[in-house]
């Protein structure tokens, strides 16, 4: 993303919704400069913030007024007076950058937009986490604080080590070299993005296991981390085999996604009952 | 797409927030789908949600590209469910929010009824969600647990702005501007319901409720406790 010079009149309202806090008004230059290194290229600025097109010298020279009379003008806060947000091309590596950060653009690998990723969210069609398993969302960087691909490779060699298996329809799994190290390409271990999520499965009987490791291995990234687990329900609409051991584990269930099975199968050519190794690939 | 799950605040605070989605999976059912997303915006207009969108277009309040100065002193925050609705063009997820548990089970009960075929989820409290199921004579198939944020904690902001900024699931609510709306509550320079609607502009997949953004600004303005 660039701000154009010609039209920022640095009116200072993009330097609060960036994500990220990239954005700042310039002394040097008198107007809004991006800090590219921080940039994740989420958009949010320019799908964000409404656009006026207005005349660069007629606003600065208002504002110039009303600051030299110390009057302040309470503009909409949302707003780009002039339009001075352009997107740019971006080039490899730097475009991994918004396809993990910009929501409205898909990942090629899932073709999924947001995250990329379905969880169990279609779990009553694609039966990815069965009875008995645990299905683990490792998200990194959300909320406001990004992650940088080195970091998630850490957490994603010390998975690998543990024989755990990567889901395969996942972005981040599309972007490892070696699936049974957990390694991730090398020419983007230095982009940050937004948030990504690694995603695992194993049976239930590690689940303690492996939200021991993920804590351990958080001391060595520079991030947040928001751990979700998914897990099927019983006949009766009832959890009992992992919710003991989160709780076990000392986390207070509070919120969830759940999914009510309405879902059906309905392609014709779909397959009606997906193999295990279709849908994980294991380290082991 | 964990993007409702992560929302900050303990259960109590979902009293008055409900997502319910529709999502097609690739290759099993999103043949036709779009119609059938269609249809689901379509019953859900019909139990008075407080947001409505796609995760393509956005939600039913969005910015404009081509705003008319004289929007700084009237502004329209009139949510646009129609506009949702025509706009959706390709399969993807859709969501309802809604600020009130009676609306939210009446939707799912609907929704079971429709029979549309497409995976349906309630992001809420896990009794909240239970709730619905319930009214809806529905059992759950798969529940998917938040657990928070763990790590380097220390990066994030305090608890008001976390309630609001983690509405928006994709981070596109920034830190930053959560808190200079709380700020401008608190010197009333703009009401509780206006401040919400400029963070719910920047939402990029209508699922944030403004609703209880609207409450939390109001508290937090007040410094009474969520």
């Amino acid at each position: 993303m660039k701000i154009n010079p010609d039209k920022c009149v640095a009116c200072g309202n993009c330097t609060y919704v960036c994500p990220m806090g990239a954005i700042y008004i310039d002394p040097a230059i008198h107007r809004a400069a991006i800090n590219r290194n921080e940039c994740v290229e989420c958009y949010a600025c320019f799908n964000g913030l409404s656009q006026e097109h207005l005349n660069p010298v007629f606003v600065r020279t208002v504002r110039k007024i009303f600051q030299m009379a110390r009057v302040r003008f309470d503009p909409e806060p949302d707003v780009c007076p002039t339009a001075a947000f352009e997107p740019e091309e971006l080039a490899w590596p730097r475009v991994v950058r918004r396809a993990f950060s910009d929501p409205r653009v898909p990942h090629e690998s899932t073709g999924v937009h947001g995250r990329g990723t379905e969880e169990v969210k279609t779990n009553d069609v694609s039966g990815r986490v069965k009875a008995g398993e645990a299905g683990f969302t490792i998200e990194f960087g959300r909320p406001g604080v990004g992650v940088w691909f080195r970091d998630i490779q850490k957490m994603c060699h010390a998975l690998a080590r543990a024989g755990v298996a990567f889901e395969k329809k996942n972005p981040v799994t599309s972007l490892m070299t070696d699936v049974a190290t957990g390694t991730i390409r090398e020419d983007i271990l230095g982009e940050k993005v937004l948030s990504a999520i690694v995603e695992i499965k194993v049976p239930a009987e590690r689940a303690e296991e492996v939200i021991r490791l993920v804590r351990e291995m958080e001391k060595e990234i520079d991030t947040v981390v928001a751990l979700g687990v998914g897990a099927r329900c019983d006949e009766n609409g009832d959890e009992n085999t992992i919710a003991p051991v989160l709780e076990k584990l000392g986390y207070k269930l509070e919120r969830a996604k759940t999914n009510i099975g309405l879902g059906r199968i309905t392609n014709a050519a779909a397959p009606r009952a997906p193999e295990k190794s279709e849908e994980s690939v294991s380290a082991k | 797409m964990t993007n409702t799950l992560h929302r900050f605040g303990p259960a109590e605070s979902f009293r008055d927030d409900y997502v319910v989605f529709a999502i097609a999976s690739k290759g099993r059912n999103d043949e036709g789908a779009l119609d059938k997303l269609r249809g689901f915006l379509e019953l859900a207009v019909r139990f008075n949600p407080v947001n409505l969108g796609d995760a393509i277009h956005g939600g039913a309040l969005r910015p404009s590209k081509e705003m008319n100065p004289a929007a700084h002193w009237k502004r329209d925050a009139a949510p646009d469910f129609e506009a949702v609705i025509r706009g959706l063009d390709a399969p993807t997820t859709v969501a309802a929010v809604f600020d009130n548990r009676v609306a939210a089970e009446d939707f799912v009960t609907a929704l079971k009824d429709a029979d549309l075929g497409l995976s349906i989820n309630i992001s809420t409290s896990i009794d909240g969600a239970e709730q619905c199921c319930f009214a809806a004579g529905i059992q759950r198939h798969s529940v998917g647990y938040s657990l928070g944020f763990e790590g380097d904690t220390s990066k994030l902001p305090d608890a008001n702005v976390m309630l609001l900024s983690t509405m928006c699931g994709h981070g596109m609510v920034s830190h930053g501007l959560a808190k200079k709306m709380i700020d401008w509550v608190k010197e009333g320079r703009r009401t509780p319901e206006q401040a919400a609607g400029c963070l719910t502009r920047f939402c990029s997949c209508g699922v944030f409720n403004p609703s209880r953004a609207a409450r939390v600004l109001r508290q937090a303005a007040r410094g009474e406790p969520q």
